[in-house]
């Protein structure tokens, strides 16, 4: 069988200009696919990151809340009555806001202020530099260091900042899992001096964080919390609800799956019609390969060879092209969001197996109709 | 001559049904012999190419019988039949349909590779059949670098690659001009043929009768004479 695959090998690959026009539909639709969906998924995990970042099990906010950024402020009673729920082992404030710094040279930069529990400070992020208790200190503030660091000038510990004629001292330097979507520096300060340091509503908590007894306790919470009108979710809850309304609300993910779709419908009708020229021109001499002796599935086997082997050819550099390129946009701009995951390297996978498996399908069709007879008599 | 190889009996086909059929070949009765070359001669569409394609297991009879060495082949299964045609039959097409984008030699080594053959042996041993036919030098080209005459000896080298029993023809010289044709069947004759082997040739071209041991003629279908060659007779 080798030598048959040897010989589809080289009726391909000899025939320069429909393996080129093959290769190039098929790496340009991945290239798009892979780039699309790395984008979307980069989109979707930057807008859930502070989700993972704060990393409270359970977290209890406004119904109409569709992100962490767009939080709706809750009264104070949300806190007492979640910290009273049977199952809560412990519950706690969290602020989640934006405010403007404005910098040494004069201007102003928009920065996410995170204010956490004063006295348990849960959800504080690692440190890398400095000491948490710091955080305590007079106008204690710890800065990410992240993509959007430099955008604060890159301001080391003892630095000076100011938020709303405040003054703000760096106290410490973070690191964190992700980075958010926007862009912008966060800086993680308490709850107190967060809500006197920015200009807040009459209520002033983003969020209510839960740490559960037991994860058996979850759903007593969450019927507790609903009865209070407000929405308790676990942290996989709210990630789900941020990705559907990045997905469904805002149209992004109908845009991608369209787009998604168009790359493959043109890769496919690419490799579709080439392949199936291809076949064509060669169909009397697979006709006088029947006439000579070979069996039909021999001939099927030779032009799936050659259908995989092309689209799987195309499939790599596609997926190479992508990443090459996703690489060297996240030299140059550190907040490129786009991601390629295992899932993303799947899918389209599966579409490239769909592309092989039509332009194939029709050749195959083709060669088994074809009678020798109708060769012999020209 | 030696022993029957094909035995055709009663053979019939017809394409078509109704006011639209038409009898290409009816009640046709012959045999060849090892070491024969048979032609088959007649007018345009007198079913030539179509019993031709019965005795040679690429086209299905409606009616009558097929024996090659005593085996029914339209009694075998589609795999045996591709078996035998590989290994019992040579064929060489009117235009050769030789691969454009494979080189001569590789074309020639199709039937060993359809056995099975390994690819470097497959190639050496199609080498030889190109230095039989004279075109060793050629191995490299591709097919369309080649005279008509030269591409017709290429497929005649893989014609006999697989060294088949049975050797046919359609029309081998319609497309080349008289003096390659005759040069071409003089060659099949001295080279090809022996008392192992049968050679059927299909063809309108008087100028080459004389190599024939009988020529068998067609017209409307039906099989109207069997000629010995007595120039042959040894
Ligand atoms: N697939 C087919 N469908 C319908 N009619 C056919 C088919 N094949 C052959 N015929 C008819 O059968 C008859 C014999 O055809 P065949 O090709 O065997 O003739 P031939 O003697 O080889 O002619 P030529 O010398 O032109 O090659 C013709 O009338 C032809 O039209
Ligand atoms: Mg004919």
């Amino acid at each position: 069988m080798t030598g048959l695959f040897r010989i589809a090998f080289k009726l391909l690959v000899n025939d320069r200009s429909k393996f080129t026009a093959l290769l190039v539909g098929i790496t340009f639709a991945v290239f798009l696919m892979v780039m699309m969906m790395s984008m979307f998924s980069g989109i979707l995990s930057r807008s859930c990151a502070p989700v993972y970042n704060i990393g409270a099990k359970v977290w209890v906010m406004d119904p109409a809340v569709n992100n962490t950024v767009s939080s709706i402020p809750m009264p104070d009673y949300v806190l007492s009555s979640a910290r009273s729920i049977k199952g809560v082992s412990y519950a706690v404030p969290l602020y989640y806001g934006g405010a403007q710094v404005k910098l040494r040279n004069g201007s102003y930069q928009s920065v996410t202020v995170i204010g956490l529990d004063d006295t348990t400070l849960f959800g504080r992020p690692e440190l890398i530099e400095g000491r948490i208790e710091d955080i305590f200190a007079e106008n204690g503030f710890l800065v990410v260091k992240d993509a959007e660091y430099s955008k604060l000038g890159s301001p080391p510990i003892g630095s000076e900042l100011e938020i709303n004629d405040n003054r703000a001292s760096v106290v410490g330097i973070a690191k964190v899992a992700s980075s958010g979507l926007f862009g912008v520096p966060t800086l993680y300060t308490t709850f107190s001096r967060a809500i006197t340091y920015i200009p807040t509503t009459r209520f002033t908590t983003s969020f209510v964080l839960i740490e559960p007894r037991s994860t058996g306790d979850i759903p007593g919470i969450q019927r507790e919390i609903a009865r209070l009108g407000y929405e308790a979710l676990t942290r996989q809850q709210f990630v789900d609800k941020i990705t559907a309304f990045y997905t469904y609300k805002t149209g992004m993910g109908t845009n991608i799956l369209l787009m998604t779709s168009i790359s493959f419908l043109v890769g496919l009708s690419i490799s579709g019609q080439t392949f199936y020229t291809f076949i064509l021109e060669n169909l009397e001499k697979f006709g006088a390969m029947k006439a000579i002796g070979a069996k039909g599935r021999e001939l099927v086997t030779m032009i799936l060879f050659q259908a995989f082997f092309t689209s799987l050819t195309g499939y790599g550099l596609g997926v190479g092209a992508a990443s090459s390129f996703m690489l060297l946009m996240r030299m140059r701009m550190p907040d490129y969001a786009a991601q390629l995951t295992f899932s993303i390297l799947g899918f389209a996978l599966l579409m490239v197996t769909i592309i092989a498996g039509v332009s194939s399908y029709i050749g195959v069709r083709k060669v088994l109709q074809i009678q020798p007879f109708d060769i012999f008599r020209g | 001559m030696g022993d029957c190889v094909i035995r055709a009996s009663k053979l019939a086909k017809w394409f078509g049904e109704g006011d639209a059929r038409t009898i290409a070949v009816r009640d046709a009765d012959f045999e060849v012999r090892y070491g024969e070359m048979l032609y088959i001669v007649g007018p345009s569409g007198s079913g030539k190419t179509t019993l031709l394609s019965m005795i040679s297991g690429i086209l299905k009879p409606n009616g009558g019988q097929v024996t090659i060495e005593g085996r029914d082949i339209w009694a075998m299964t589609d795999d045996e039949l591709a078996d035998l045609r590989l290994k019992k039959i040579g064929f060489v097409f009117q235009d050769y349909h030789l691969f454009p984008r494979l080189t001569t030699l590789e074309n020639v080594a199709i039937p060993l590779i359809l056995k099975k053959m390994e690819w470097n042996e497959a190639m050496r041993n199609a080498l030889q059949y190109l230095e039989i036919v004279g075109l060793k030098e050629r191995a490299e080209l591709q097919p369309v670098k080649l005279s008509g005459g030269e591409q017709q000896r290429v497929a005649i080298a893989r014609a006999i690659a697989g060294q088949p029993d049975i050797l046919i023809f359609d029309e081998p010289t319609a497309s080349l001009d008289g003096d390659t044709g005759r040069k071409i069947v003089e060659f099949i004759k001295t080279r090809i043929l022996n008392d192992k082997r049968c050679v059927i040739i299909v063809t309108h071209d008087s100028r080459i009768y004389e190599y024939a041991d009988t020529i068998m003629k067609m017209e409307d279908g039906r099989i109207t004479g069997l000629e010995t060659n007595h120039l042959h007779e040894k």
